[in-house]
Order: structure tokens, then sequence, then C-alpha cells
């Protein structure tokens, strides 16, 4: 009884199956997929080696803070960093005191109540205060950006696959669209008011290329700012946003997989001696 | 359980003698985990999966209610906490990755755990029960793991709520009724939020119980062994402990230690970037997919794409349902009375077949829904159905398996060398 059942039961899903497939080769051959221009034409970003990259990764820390560097005087004006904080940027390497500067010399203010009026009003940022956004509110930032919305960056290498990679060769990626993707795909001219980058997901970008020239950024350490440095260096930086607790998470399980290696060796021997006189 | 020569507890201090008077806890321990649980003696490392997967348990409800200290389940600030837990929570970063990641190793545990019973054929008389009860800590676990990940609330764990919970709109009549009822509104929001989390938090205590119940009756006919040949007398078994806690801290050991490179060296691998974008009920993703442990059931789901009587989104709903409801059915299906693979040289390769389709289904499930991908799944759907629905019963009543050993001692002296009833008898 229960058997039949089974049969009955296995043979409906299969032959509801075999139907499905039927018709999924049926549409396909009709109706074929068409050749889409993010298919051919979008690339994977080529890696650039950071040095927080790999099991035992730390941060390049003159490199993060050229990255810092970059975001203060390119990316700021639109991209908010809501979840680091201004005494953050001790962890890599600016002491107390730059960290009040930076905090107090920082463009966009946090937002306030005016003490005796009560009405809206901005005040200087404080060590403690997480970066400001640029924009009071997501509507603001839209009518400032052609109706895009720059997103944050504290979590933008984590939120793309291959992040850090990703960032750097979106940064270097603005090319003219090319010819032979017009030819293929005449209706997949870049539409007006996006740029053609083929690290974006479906090849327009609406952020027109932040980094153009040269020395667009005079590192204080003296390092020469050519485009692909910048990139690199904002690419490390961003990868310190999103995870400022790499090095002790590398740290730390460098001494946990040793511990838990004597572990292992130590049970092992315990089961052996244990097991030592009975066959199994 | 106790065969006949199992040891008794007998406690010798004084404290002890009270406390097997007052409350016999430390005897019950004795008799289920102790050296008054005897064991087979035969056992592989397959045997090891169920004591790793209640380790997995204990990570997750520790970390978790440690997480839950510091998590807001409000859609608003959800994201926001997380996020706090990873900066400014002291070691939140190794809490958060901890729970992500040990939920992941819960389910491959788990995984194993049901791949070593489907072999050695462990669901069959008289452990049926022991079968059922797990079936249902595996529903438990898979509500459990799809709650969890919603309460991140980034971009996967709002559509991937809005995803399953549509499920229910697939009922007849009372479909889309059931499912705002369950979400507390129109669509996943704070009202689902907060359920889950409420939920999320219930259901592992929940998890604990059944799994009492599921060591309980398997100790009742004791454990099952490669073999599948009962055991006959002393010499087949050894006391659980020490042997069998030496062998599971070896386990643990290396349970651990897999789970310690992914927390600390490669967090991110089994997740999706998505989830650290914040949910926008406005803006969908590309690719919505569940994580790694759901993807051969979103296969199933995704196959069926005909209609016929049925709609084709109710067909795939009961067909994922019911892939995992067969398994109740396993004990009734299976009508061979060899339980272990290794005496059941046709089912063996069907099983081979099955895990090979299991993976073939995982890879289609996250895969782009190409046509190619949709048909390689409908065929590795099909498969499923038909082995436990239409091969299983067939194979089993009509396959020649190989001739077992008369005792568990026997087997394990010929693997040795020397089956010599004499050398079973003196076998120590």
């Amino acid at each position: 009884m229960v058997r039949l059942i089974s049969l009955l039961v296995g043979a409906g899903f299969v032959f509801v199956l075999a139907l499905a497939l039927f018709f999924t080769a049926k549409d396909a051959i009709q109706n074929p997929a068409p050749h889409t221009a993010e298919h051919a034409f979008h690339e994977h970003p080529e890696n650039i080696h950071l040095s927080s990259a790999g099991l035992f990764g730390k941060f390049d820390r003159a490199q993060v803070q050229r990255g810092f560097q970059v975001y203060k005087e390119v990316c700021a004006a639109c991209h908010s960093l809501k979840y680091v904080s201004f005494r953050d940027l001790q962890k890599i390497g600016y002491n107390e005191a730059e960290v009040k500067a930076i905090a107090n010399q920082w463009v966009i203010e946090q937002p306030s109540v005016n003490p005796e009026t009560g009405e809206a009003a901005t005040r200087k940022n404080l060590p403690s205060d997480h970066f400001p956004s640029p924009f009071a509110n997501e509507v603001a930032a839209r009518a400032a950006n052609n109706n895009a919305l720059p997103p944050d960056l504290s979590l933008m290498t984590k939120a793309r696959e291959d992040g850090s990679n990703y960032v750097h060769a979106l940064l270097m990626g603005y090319r003219d669209q090319p010819a032979e993707l017009l030819r293929e795909f005449p209706d997949a001219k870049t539409p007006e008011g996006l740029h053609y980058n083929p690290y974006f997901a479906n090849l327009n970008i609406a952020m027109p290329p932040p980094i153009t020239s040269d020395g667009q950024v005079t590192y204080s350490d003296g390092t020469k700012a050519t485009k692909d440095q910048m990139a690199r260096d904002v690419a490390a930086f961003l990868t310190w946003t999103a995870e400022p607790n790499l090095e002790a998470r590398h740290a730390a399980g460098i001494a946990v997989v040793i511990f838990l290696l004597i572990f292992v060796y130590l049970t092992w021997g315990a089961y052996q001696n244990v097991w030592r006189n009975i066959k199994h | 359980m106790s065969f006949p020569w199992a040891k008794h507890y007998e406690p010798k201090q004084p404290l002890m003698r009270w406390m097997d008077e007052k409350l016999p806890l430390p005897r019950l321990v004795y008799n289920a985990i102790g050296a008054g649980y005897p064991v087979p003696r035969n056992l592989n490392y397959f045997w090891n999966f169920g004591v790793l997967a209640g380790a997995a348990l204990v990570l997750q409800i520790v970390t978790g209610v440690v997480l839950a200290m510091h998590y807001a389940a409000n859609a608003g600030v959800a994201f926001g906490s997380v996020e706090s837990i990873m900066r400014d929570v002291n070691a939140g970063w190794f809490l958060r990755y901890a729970h992500a990641n040990g939920a992941s190793m819960f389910l491959a545990v788990v995984y194993i755990h049901i791949g070593r019973g489907l072999y050695y054929g462990s669901y069959k008389a008289p452990r049926e029960m022991v079968w059922l009860l797990g079936v249902v800590i595996f529903l438990l676990m898979m509500a459990t793991a799809f709650m969890g990940y919603v309460l991140p609330w980034g971009q996967m764990s709002f559509w991937g709520a809005q995803v399953i919970t549509g499920f229910f709109s697939a009922i007849p009549l009372v479909g889309e009724t059931i499912r705002v009822w369950l979400l507390g509104g129109f669509a996943p929001d704070n009202a689902a939020l907060n359920r889950f989390f409420s939920l999320h938090y219930l259901l592992p205590f929940v998890i604990a119980g059944v799994i009492i119940l599921h060591i309980w009756a398997l100790h009742i006919p004791g454990s099952n062994n490669p073999t599948g040949v009962d055991v006959k007398g002393e010499q087949d078994t050894v006391p659980f402990h020490p042997y069998y806690t030496a062998k599971d801290g070896v386990g643990v050991g290396v349970f651990f230690l897999i789970f310690a490179l992914f927390v600390f060296f490669s967090p991110n691998l089994l997740g999706h970037p998505d989830n650290y974008i914040e949910a926008n009920p406005l803006s969908t993703p590309a690719h919505i997919v569940p994580e790694w442990y759901f993807l051969p059931f979103y296969a199933i789901l995704k196959s069926f794409t005909a209609d016929f009587i049925l709609p084709a989104k109710l067909w795939g709903v009961l067909a994922m349902f019911g892939s995992i409801l067969l398994l109740f059915f396993l004990p009734w299906l299976d009508s061979s009375p060899v339980r272990s693979a290794n005496y059941r040289p046709t089912y063996r390769w069907f099983l081979l077949v099955l895990l090979l389709d299991v993976l073939v289904l995982g890879y289609v499930g996250g895969a782009e829904a190409t046509a190619r991908n949709v048909m390689m799944g409908q065929i590795a759907a099909g498969y499923y159905f038909a082995h436990f629905l239409i091969i299983l019963p067939l194979v089993s009543a009509a396959e020649r398996p190989r001739p077992l050993p008369n005792s568990i001692t026997e087997a394990v002296l010929a693997k040795h060398g020397g089956t010599s009833p004499a050398q079973t008898a003196m076998a120590s």
C-alpha cells in the first residue's frame, strides 16, 4: 500500500517535471535567450594584491592613510561613511590630536539643534561622531546627482564580489564604449547622463569618473599620486572601513589554529591510547 | 537501553550517593554517555557527526544569546546594530562571524549525519522513531536558519524573506490571507522582523528538546553500526566512555579547526555580498539566492515551470516541502531487511547517484536561470523524487544483498585477518 502510493506520487512529480523539461526545451529553442551586452562585455576586476588580502593580510597603514586622503578630497563630497567614527582613524595611525583636528575641520558638519531657538542647526564634528552624510536625506542626495543615490562606502568592499579589487577596477575602468559593442548591440548605447564602465554590473554607471588626472590629490607623505595609485589607496582605505578588525582577526586565528592543532594531536594520542588493546 | 552486560553506576563517595538518591542526574549521564552505555566497537568516523551536531547547537546558542544582547530587531536599526556588533562590541566581530559560519557548520555536519543514516540504514527498524525525530529536527533547523538569515536585514535577508513567505500565497483560496497573517503585513517589514527574532530565539531550545527525545529513542535499541548487524554479545560492544568520548574528542577538535579556518580567515566565503547592503524594498537584487545549505531545495522549487492541473508555482512549493517530507516515510519505502549499504551493492550505486544528484541540484540552485541550467535542474529534481519514491521501493524489494557477517566481532576480526570461532570467542 505504501509502495503503491509512493510509486504514484513519485510518478506524479516525475511526470510534471518531464512536462516542465519539455516546455523549457521547446521555449529555449523557439525563443532563444538574447545574448546581452552585459554578458559579453562585463569584465572582472584584476587582482591588485592589497597587503590586507590573503590569509595573513595586514593593513599598510601609510597606504590606508593615503586612501583616507583620497576619500576626504574626492569622495566625501557625495559618499557618506556612516559606520566609521572619526576616532576610528586612530587605528590607522593618526594620533589623538590629529583625529581631533580632522574632525573639527571636516567640511560637512554634524546635524544638531540650536540650543536657544531649537531650530535645526549644525555643529563641528567631535572624534566620537560618525562621519556625517554630505546630504540631508535621500531626496536631497538624488536631487544633487541626477536622480542617482551615491551609496554609503563603509561596507563597499564587502558589498560587492571581490570588493577590494572591484573598487580599484571600477575607478580605473572608465573608457569610451567600444565600437564592437555598438556594432553587436546597436540598442545598447550608453544613455545620456550615464558613463560606460565595463566593471559595473550593467556597464553604465551614474557616477562620473571621480579620479580624472594624476596629481588630483597631493599626498602628505609625498607619494606620487598617479590615478592608479589613488585608486589602489582608496581601495585599501575602503577595505579597512569595511573590516577594521581584520588584523586582530588574523592574529587570533593563527593562535586559535595552533592551539587546535595541538589539541587534535593530543586527543588523537588519547584516542589511540584508549583503543590500543581493542581490535576495531 | 541497557544490554545485560552494561556497567552499573555505583557511586562510592557520600555526596554522590546523596545526589543519586535525591536527583539521579549523574546516573542518567553515566547511562546515556558514560561507561554505562555499551556501543558497537566498530563505529567509523561517520558516527562522530551526531555529537558534532550537538556541539554546533551549543555553539550557536552561546554565540546567539550573547549576540541578542546587542542586536536590535527593528527594521530601522537592525542592520546598524549588526554593524555596531562588528565594530564596537568587544569581540563582536568574532561572535557574529562565529554565529554565521556556525550555522553553515551545523548544517554541513547534519547533512553528513543524514547521509550516514541513509547509507547504513539507521532509519530502519527498530530505529524508525530516531529517524522521524531527526527529520523533525532538520525541519526546525531549516526554519531557524531561514529566520536567522533575515535578522541582519540586508538585501538578501529581505528579499529571501519575500520569496520564502511568498510560497504561502501559492496555497489555493486561503494562501494570501495566511501569508499576510504570518508576516503581520503585506510584505516583510518590522512586524515580520520582530516575530522572526522571537521565533529564532525560541526554536533552538525546541530543537534541544527534540534532540533529547532523539537520543532517548536511540538509546532504547542502542546504536547502529557499519555492518548493520545487531549486537549479539558483550564482545561486540565497548562502553561509550572512554572509547567514544576519546574518539569524539578528536572529531570535535577537527570540527573546531575547520570552523576556525572559516571564522578567522575567510568569514564571508559562504555568504553573499548583497547582504552587506541595507534592505531596500524598492530595489530587487539581480540574483536572489539563499545560503548554500538551501540551494538544492531552491533548485527543486525553481524546476517546476509548467502548469498541470495545479499552477507551476504550487507544484514547486509542494515539491520543495515534499522533498523533505518524503524522508518521513523512508523506513517504510525501503523494504530491504539488510541495513547497511556495504552489503547492498545495487542500492549503493543508486545512493552514489543520489549524492551527485544533490550536488547538481545545489549548483543549479545558485546558478543563473539559463535554459541549460533549468533543464539540468529539472532532470536532477526528477531523479531525486524517482530515487526515493520509485527506485528505492523497487530495488529494495528486488535486489540480492551480499551475505552479512554473523556478528560485529566476526566482521572486525575478518578485517584484521582471522575469522575462526575460537578467535571470535577470545576477542577482547
